[in-house]
């Protein structure tokens, strides 16, 4: 019985850590994108494995942390990819070390395709 | 000992949050505060559940889903008005 609220505690802890790491990336990284990168994934993971955790902890949390740990991972890639996108059209600078910028290439692509049709 | 992990837990989640007011400071631009704002209500959903672990309520556990579903609305509706107004 400790075994098991050891084990989950040590989850928390685990993703407490990514937690962590997720902050650190906000300030340290040197542009936006690279910024929604870091800290959006991170925590999402953290915040799954702090929850898992706790249910490990208290067993009858069990559904109601799942309906948490569910929502967040569905909703937080939308509002970082959101973000992103209206960065991107906000015309926010990238990094001197981004190599590629799909985004860019397929909004030229597709500006070309509507000068061919008219 | 399981409590004092969790009290170490917390304590990395709240450096978690202060990096991210530090950028909500400095940021030089808005969509940079909009983002450092959904990072600090992610980490506070994982605080609310150590605090409901701590308080022992289950009750706690509905704050930090609705809380969680404000934040994604609150950002998803900023988003949208940089990219193209209201």
């Amino acid at each position: 019985m400790e075994t098991v609220k050891l084990v989950g505690a040590i989850i928390t802890l685990i993703g407490s850590v990514f937690i962590f790491l997720g902050g650190l990336g906000l300030v340290r990284m040197p542009d936006l994108f690279n910024r929604i990168q870091t800290g959006t994934k991170a925590s999402t993971l953290g915040t799954m494995l702090s929850l898992i955790g706790l249910a490990i902890i208290n067993e009858g949390w069990f559904w109601k942390l799942l309906v948490i740990i569910v929502f967040v991972v569905i909703t937080n890639p939308v509002s970082s990819n959101v973000i992103a996108r209206a960065a991107h059209h906000r015309g926010i600078k990238l990094s001197q070390k981004t190599i590629t910028d799909m985004l860019e290439e397929e909004i030229e692509s597709k500006f070309k395709e509507e000068e061919d049709t008219l | 000992m399981v409590n004092t992990i969790l009290i170490v837990a917390g304590v990395l989640m709240m450096f978690g949050i202060s990096f991210s007011v530090y950028r909500f400071i400095k940021g030089p631009d808005i969509t940079d505060r909009v983002i450092s704002f959904d990072i600090m209500t992610i980490i506070s959903v994982s605080i609310i559940g150590l605090i409901a672990h701590f308080a022992g309520r289950v009750i706690y556990l509905d704050v930090a889903l609705v809380y969680a579903l404000l934040s994604f609305l609150s950002v998803v509706v900023i988003a949208r008005y940089i990219e193209r107004g209201l």
